[in-house]
């Protein structure tokens, strides 16, 4: 740490601006790079660049208007993001949510959840120079944007759950594309295995680049498969089940040493255990209401708070909302889990490399606008 | 001899992952070329709201009831009514949406109480300027009106 | 007269330079058409389809456009130099067509050193790279600059050694002559290792992935040739894939017997259409491997040369030489 210093004093230093615009952070994120050579002494993430005030516009709105902007704030997982704020106001009114519901919402977060991940892991391929599995990864993406367009009508920001349920019943061709779909993904992760997991050159670029280890991981506040690949099995949907998770059965896979090679495996493995998530709740499913009839137009919570965690694709996401008995919350918070992943760069990125700052940064699998909200 | 060992499955696994490309050489492409082949929307497709057409009227059950105006998040919807007799029920004299401000949500179309609003099906909506995202759901309609009309007239020849 | 102007060294020069210049320019537009057809069939697309049959005219309309666009010099940039690099870059790679042996009696020049000058002059790309990346006055560009230089000095030496155990079986630096000594047996199954790590360190000398990193699209935005925009970026790209022609015709002639047909039977085939069948193969070979693998870190890159390359390269050297000697 000391020669580190020294050099730092020297004039060989030099800042590299990585972003706003580069072709590999992910939205708009800037992080300045102090360089020696190709070495990094010091990494600043600056963020804020894609602030639209999601929570600001979240205080003065109804309950019920908030619901599309809470696709957009992490877009990738929009679905998820949808599900945790129902989760949260459902909590705060006391809305009982039918069976099917439940179940129908878990399949749809799952399916989002493996379309996040394949998202990540084509872009994460990119950001290391193999172009070619990001449009594999596509091609199987765009499976799961056709079986959630059959029932939300969209293929991104979905705003399909609904206070009470979802917007729109599922039928017995949404069942079908769904084990269609999961049967063609068994097929797949043998081909993703040959052409990356396997790979020589890719697990060089990886193996112990960036590790955060569980100290590290806890004083940023590191959540989702970053902490579960430094060996920590914490994931809310066991720690504290939420719809039906603590039904079905689901493992949660770990790393040991939390370089990127483990925060990959990790997320490899979590899109396979989304399929026996989705398997089992596609078989569990049951008849039933897909909406409770019994919510009013305009909400009126009591005076209270409430706190709703849930797990996203990026980690431990949570909504705060207080309420003070009018239709909209009175204060709205958000916590995502990007925000501290990206932070955790600022102690793994020196003494890196610029082309492994870039594997770490695709690694931790950050969406900017989640973080600037 | 670990040395030659790590060539040898270092360079087996490059291999691998050639013949994973190599295998795709021969399957059929995904590529639908999008102006020449369309795919067809999902039943569920969300696109702009404009006002449904009833059998039993020919028109729309507007009741000039600003629920959908009131309801949407970003202000999108601008609704006018006339009340044509001095005590009566108010009529739908202009429904005009701007599209560029629309999240597609679908409040609106839930919270009507007539289910006059429904989501076209149309996509291709590009435009130079803002003014080409804004449309008169009126005049939508009575396009459509005509449409129809036109469409039975022609059917009632051909019977 | 009309003998001794066809007969006369200038007009052969002359004739040669026309033509090398209209072959290079055809070959590289076809070429970016190819790789993006490649890519596309490998990633499940059709790649180009629009302008002209399957796209085959997509890149003269991408050449008119990169030619009609503004040249734009950054700012505190070094002028003299920011254009010269590009110029710079794609002179060398011209050169080397003198010396390619097509066919049979099909060289503009068969000269005893040909197989020393494509090397020699190759090795100017790498100046040319500096130069343009340390005139844009970018970081980004510096950086592409510098690691395109740590690159090619770590590659050049295995890409000799593995000429060089070439040559020690010929005795002759000639194209011509090692194209003839391959009539029956190709020097791929002679000399497979050299072949091998001719066509690694040759990938890295063009400069293509997996070995890209002086360019590394994800890390350096365009390394290199960041700041160049029109022609500028033109010249670059053209050279980068009229380099690759030459590398992948080199290996065709040092190790896939040139002109000949597979152990002597050339079926009633001109050797011209043998050498280039053989050329695009490689080529496409190389693409393939582009379109497969991530890229390599460039201290990774220096490891595998000087840890794997090199000492493996030196190995058949000597081998080679000592049953040389024995025979």
């Amino acid at each position: 740490m000391a020669e580190l210093e020294k050099i730092e004093a020297s004039d060989r230093v030099y800042s590299l601006n990585l972003g706003p615009q580069h072709p590999s952070t992910h939205g708009v994120l800037r992080i300045v790079l102090d360089l020696d050579g190709e070495y990094i002494i010091k990494a600043d993430p600056v963020i804020g660049y894609g602030h639209r005030g999601h929570e600001k516009m979240g205080e003065n709105r109804p309950y019920k208007q908030f619901l599309p902007n809470t696709s957009r704030m992490d877009y990738l997982s929009g679905m998820l993001f949808n599900h945790g704020f129902v989760l949260a106001v459902e909590k705060l009114v006391g809305i009982k949510v039918p069976e099917r519901a439940k179940y129908i919402r878990v399949i749809a977060s799952e399916l989002n959840r493996i379309s996040s991940h394949l998202l990540w892991f084509g872009t994460y391929l990119m950001d290391l120079g193999g172009f070619t599995p990001f449009l594999y990864a596509f091609d199987d993406r765009e499976q799961i944007l056709d079986i959630l367009d059959s029932i939300t009508g969209s293929r991104l920001t979905y705003s399909y759950c609904r206070f009470g349920g979802v917007s729109r019943d599922v039928d017995l061709k949404f069942i079908e594309m769904t084990r269609a779909f999961l049967k063609r993904m068994e097929k797949r992760w043998a081909d993703y295995d040959s052409l990356v997991t396997k790979n020589v050159i890719f697990i060089h670029r990886t193996r112990d680049v960036g590790v955060i280890d569980r100290e590290l991981a806890r004083q940023y506040g590191v959540t989702g498969p970053n902490l579960r690949a430094c060996g920590v099995a914490f994931d809310v949907r066991r720690s504290e089940p939420y719809e039906v998770y603590d039904r079905l059965d689901f493992e949660i896979p770990t790393g040991t040493k939390g370089d990127a090679l483990d925060r990959y495996d990790v997320r490899f493995k979590e899109m396979q255990q989304s399929c026996r998530i989705i398997d089992q709740a596609l078989d569990q499913l049951p008849e039933g209401e897909f909406l409770t009839p019994k919510v009013p137009q305009k909400l009126g919570p009591p005076k209270g708070e409430v706190y709703t965690a849930f797990e996203s694709a990026r980690g431990l996401t949570a909504y705060y909302m207080v309420s003070d008995g009018s239709p909209g919350p009175y204060r709205c918070h958000i916590r995502v889990p990007s925000f501290g992943n990206l932070n955790a760069l600022n102690d793994v990125l020196p003494g890196t490399l610029v082309a492994d700052a870039i594997s770490i940064l695709g690694s931790i699998d950050v969406v900017i606008p989640e973080i600037d909200r | 001899m670990g040395y030659f060992k790590d060539i040898i499955d270092g360079g087996l696994s490059l291999i691998e992952g050639m013949g994973v490309t190599a295998r795709r050489l021969f399957q059929p492409l995904i590529t639908v070329q999008y102006p020449r082949k369309k795919i067809p929307l999902s039943s569920a497709y969300r696109g702009h709201i404009e006002l449904k057409i009833f059998e039993e009227t020919g028109t729309h059950k507007c009741i000039v009831c600003l629920n959908c105006e009131k309801t949407c998040p970003s202000g999108v919807i601008r609704v006018q009514g006339e009340k044509q007799k001095e005590k009566g029920p108010k009529t739908l004299t202009g429904y005009v949406i701007d599209f560029s401000k629309c999240s597609l949500c679908g409040l609106c179309v839930e919270i009507c109480p007539t289910s006059t609003l429904e989501y076209s099906r149309e996509y291709e909506l590009v435009g130079d300027t803002g003014a080409d995202c804004v449309f008169d759901l009126m005049l939508r309609l009575a396009k459509q009106v005509e449409q129809r009309e036109e469409k039975k007239k022609t059917q009632g020849i051909a019977a | 007269m009309s003998e001794g102007l066809l007969g006369s060294e200038w007009f052969r020069l002359i004739l040669g330079l026309l033509i090398v210049l209209a072959f290079s320019q055809l070959n590289a537009l076809f070429l970016v058409w190819l790789e993006r057809k490649v890519a596309g069939h490998l990633q499940l697309r059709p790649g180009p389809m629009e302008v002209g049959p399957h796209g085959l005219l997509q890149t003269i309309a991408d050449g008119v456009k990169l030619v009609g666009k503004e040249l734009i010099l950054p700012f505190k940039a070094d002028r003299k130099l920011f254009f010269l690099a590009p110029v710079m870059v794609f002179m060398p790679v011209l050169v080397g067509f003198l010396v390619l042996p097509f066919s049979r009696g099909l060289i503009i020049r068969d000269m005893n050193v040909g197989v020393l000058l494509v090397f020699a002059f190759s090795t100017i790309t790498v100046l040319a790279i500096l130069t343009g990346g340390w005139a844009s006055n970018n970081k980004y560009a510096l950086l592409g600059a510098v690691r395109s230089v740590a690159q090619n000095v770590a590659y050049e030496i295995p890409l000799l050694l593995a000429v060089l155990s070439v040559v020690l079986v010929v005795h002759s630096l000639s194209f011509a002559k090692i194209v003839e000594y391959q009539k029956t047996v190709w020097f791929i199954f002679l000399q497979p290792l050299a072949g091998l790590i001719y066509l690694i360190a040759a990938t890295a000398e063009t400069n293509r992935a997996p070995f890209d990193i002086p360019e590394a699209e994800s890390e350096l935005v365009a390394g290199f040739h960041t700041e160049y925009s029109g022609m500028g970026f033109g010249l670059f790209f053209l050279a980068e894939y009229t380099n690759m022609f030459i590398v992948c015709a080199v290996a065709t002639s040092l190790f896939f017997g040139g002109w000949n047909g597979l152990f002597g039977i050339s079926l009633g085939i001109p050797g011209v259409f043998w050498f280039l069948l053989k050329t695009y193969f490689l080529i496409f070979v190389i693409m393939w491997v582009r379109w497969t693998f991530p890229r390599v870190r460039f201290d990774q890159l220096m490891n595998f040369s000087w840890k794997v390359m090199i000492p493996l390269s030196l190995a058949n050297i000597v081998i080679t030489a000592i049953v040389v000697k024995i025979i």
